[in-house]
């Protein structure tokens, strides 16, 4: 769990589930797709700690972009408006490239 | 699906912006949880997590110290610091003290 799964500027998906359970990924941000903007520490998993356990080895922490107007589809900002979400890498997937041609 | 208490996009209504000074009792809780987690007998996860099943009901239903320190119960006598039976004694030893209190 030392080395980042992610790397800066990479797409990510942020997986769409819904256990019981402490959880830090946001329902609203659930299944958006954003970039990452930051690569941060690991930290103690906090579903874990939630439960009494340690929480060890932990879990790498990103902090990733979206972009407002794809996470409400009503949003009535500027196009260009961004939210940074922070998020744990098990609640991270990659996005596949789509292949020219 | 969605937990009670993860309201993010939600329509929250007027923020009630007046300031108030915390009760001696708020305080204390706020105290408390800062000895506990000094002590490493709960985690600010925990604590979290005993408001988030505390119930939609009793969640809209109590203040913001309320909810701590109803959490704080939960996960001492769930890491065995507390029984269930002793914290029932005391509350009632308490309550009895307070309507003593108020009686002339």
């Amino acid at each position: 769990m030392s080395e980042p799964s992610f790397v800066l500027g990479e797409r990510v998906r942020v997986r769409r589930a819904f256990p019981p359970g402490h959880v830090r990924a946001p329902y609203y941000i659930r299944g958006k797709t954003g970039v990452v903007e930051r690569v941060l520490a690991v930290f103690p998993d906090p579903e874990e700690r939630a439960v009494g356990r340690t929480g060890l080895p932990g879990r790498r922490l990103y902090r990733v972009r979206f972009r407002q107007p794809e996470v409400w589809p009503d949003y009535a900002g500027s196009r260009a408006d961004t939210v940074d979400v922070e998020i744990y890498e098990n609640w991270l997937e990659r996005v596949a490239l789509k292949v020219q041609g | 699906m969605r937990a009670y208490h993860d309201l993010g996009g939600l329509p929250g209504g007027p923020i009630d912006r007046t300031e108030h000074d915390a009760a001696l009792w708020e305080k204390r809780v706020h105290a408390m949880v800062g000895l506990l987690s000094e002590q490493k007998l709960i985690t600010s996860d925990e604590m979290r997590h005993g408001i988030e099943t505390l119930g939609e009901a009793e969640y809209e239903r109590l203040s913001y110290y309320e909810r701590w320190i109803e959490s704080v119960a939960r996960v001492l006598v769930q890491r065995g610091v507390l029984t269930t039976d002793e914290l029932g004694r005391k509350l009632t030893e308490v309550e009895a003290r307070e309507v003593e209190a108020r009686e002339p």
